[in-house]
């Protein structure tokens, strides 16, 4: 709870990471909400962004490889914002990489998640990855909320050390589901889409 | 009246004003009846209530001394410089450069002023940094608009970080007869250059009539400014008492904050519409920014310093 406090103050220090909810209301609905990737700042200040009651029920999904070592990056990761650790390793996995979501979505929290998968160092995201969409499939009562965040990309851009601090505003877009029948690639797009027009 | 004596009659009279004009934007907000009006009244209010953040906020910081002093200004650089970069385009190469601007010329400057070393002070961001700075974004390898991005980092350190703490450097001067006062004079300038702001603002709404610069700053009027400065220039010499300075002389220093506070604010707006932005940012409700709060204060500040040092030192 501290911890968090502290994450969320220092957040605001650095990023400003304010909220505009721009397609969909604050609501403590369960949500996915799924952003564009520029920098290991983006899953704190998405999850900062949301207002105090929705943040005590969403977690971040994060990459093990990065998030979850120890340390203070660990700790962070553990106490500050509650993530759920995915692994990008295909050596290191056994059984399905998405079960820790769906185990977190089982029990009632909502997740962020960046199904670019790895960060990229443009504005604009690459391609989606097929996770949102196995998401989507097996949890067809969440609401998918796309969200972009500006800035990121030259506050901490890949390969650096210390986050430049300069405003991040964090776009809340339109809630999206899966349609009946919706192709893989289809939906993805139209996924992509949806955070693109937030730019 | 001892320093402290002097400080809380000047806080009296502005507490007084603030009670006053919460009353009468209450009263304006009962009034307002068509959606312009209740729009501008909205605006007014916000700027109100942030004002009453800000008078707070000094009132601590002259209770707690110095180094609160310092560190409040060295903050209020640090949200500045970050509004004017995140509206600066720049790219990958000037991460290092930028990273050098807040943790270590932001510090380093606030720091110079607490040991009282006027020397580096004055000369470190214009001399050491300007030399340093396009050294280190030219070791990065990125030629791509390199002037450009180099000029503007300048630009956003030497108006947020170099001028802005020129306003509590005032703690640095030393005028015979008046140890141990300096706190009043930061809080002479803050008050002269805000009431300056606010005066201009009334007056450009209540009888502005010719627009001043319409391209750059749309609310900026001949009316406003000369009405509203020359308030401001009374209100000053009035306040010669909480200063070295004689009445006439506190007059002649009110005016030369108006005018340098009035030229900030016109140039800043021209950098801002450059930039492709109406606000520098949405910290303060009402007001935009911290920038569009503190862009008269970086042009008085280093002027108001340098000809009180020049005249009473």
């Amino acid at each position: 709870m501290i911890t968090s406090r502290i994450l969320v103050g220092l957040v605001r220090l650095l990023v400003g990471a304010h909220g505009r909810w721009l397609g969909c209301e604050p609501k403590p609905v369960q949500r996915v909400y799924f952003a564009n990737h520029s920098s290991h700042l983006d899953t704190l200040a998405l999850w900062a962004a949301l207002p105090p009651l929705l943040r005590r029920r969403t977690r971040p999904v994060a990459a093990r490889d990065y998030w979850g070592n120890g340390g203070l990056r660990g700790f962070v990761a553990e106490h500050g914002f509650r993530a759920v650790y995915i692994e990008r390793d295909r050596e290191r996995r056994d059984g399905d990489p998405l079960d820790p979501l769906c185990e977190a979505l089982a029990a009632g929290d909502s997740l962020i998640i960046f199904p670019e998968g790895t960060r990229s160092p443009a504005p604009l995201p690459q391609p989606f990855k097929a996770g949102l969409y196995h998401l989507a499939q097996r949890h067809p009562q969440v609401e998918l909320v796309a969200v972009y965040l500006d800035t990121l990309h030259r506050a901490m851009p890949k390969g650096s050390l210390l986050p430049v601090p300069l405003t991040c505003m964090v776009r809340f877009g339109r809630a999206l589901r899966l349609a009946e029948g919706e192709h893989k690639e289809c939906f993805l797009q139209r996924a992509h889409a949806a955070v693109v027009e937030l730019a | 009246m001892s320093p402290q004596h002097k400080f809380w009659t000047v806080m009296g009279a502005v507490l007084a004003l603030l009670v006053i004009a919460s009353l009468l934007g209450w009263v304006l907000a009962r009034r307002a009846r068509n959606d312009g009006s209740r729009e501008v009244v909205t605006n007014l209010n916000a700027r109100i209530g942030a004002w009453w953040w800000m008078v707070a906020i000094l009132c601590g910081c002259f209770l707690l001394g110095r180094v609160a002093t310092l560190v409040l200004f060295a903050l209020a650089s640090f949200f500045a410089l970050r509004e004017f970069l995140t509206l600066t385009p720049t790219r990958r190469g000037d991460h290092l450069p930028l990273v050098l601007c807040f943790y270590l010329a932001i510090p380093l400057q606030y720091w110079l002023i607490g040991i009282d070393w006027y020397g580096l002070f004055a000369i470190c961001i214009p001399v050491y940094g300007f030399l340093l700075l396009p050294a280190i974004t030219a070791l990065g390898g990125d030629t791509e608009s390199f002037l450009e991005r180099t000029t503007k980092i300048q630009w956003g350190l030497m108006l947020t970080v170099y001028c802005i703490s020129y306003a509590p450097a005032v703690l640095l001067l030393h005028v015979p007869g008046y140890e141990g006062q300096n706190l009043l004079l930061l809080l002479y300038l803050l008050l002269v250059v805000q009431i300056s702001d606010v005066l201009q603002y009334v007056f450009g709404k209540l009888f502005g009539r010719r627009k001043l610069a319409p391209s750059v700053s749309p609310s900026k009027t001949v009316e406003g400014l000369l009405g509203g400065g020359l308030s401001a220039v009374a209100v000053g010499a009035g306040l010669w008492w909480i200063t070295p300075f004689s009445f006439w002389g506190s007059a002649g220093m009110s005016l030369i904050i108006v005018i340098a506070g009035f030229l900030g604010g016109l140039a800043l707006s021209a950098v801002k519409r450059s930039l492709g932005a109406k606000d520098w940012g949405h910290m303060i409700e009402g007001h935009g920014g911290m920038l569009d709060r503190l862009d008269s204060v970086s042009f008085a500040a280093p002027v108001f310093f340098h000809v009180v040092r020049y005249a009473l030192m």
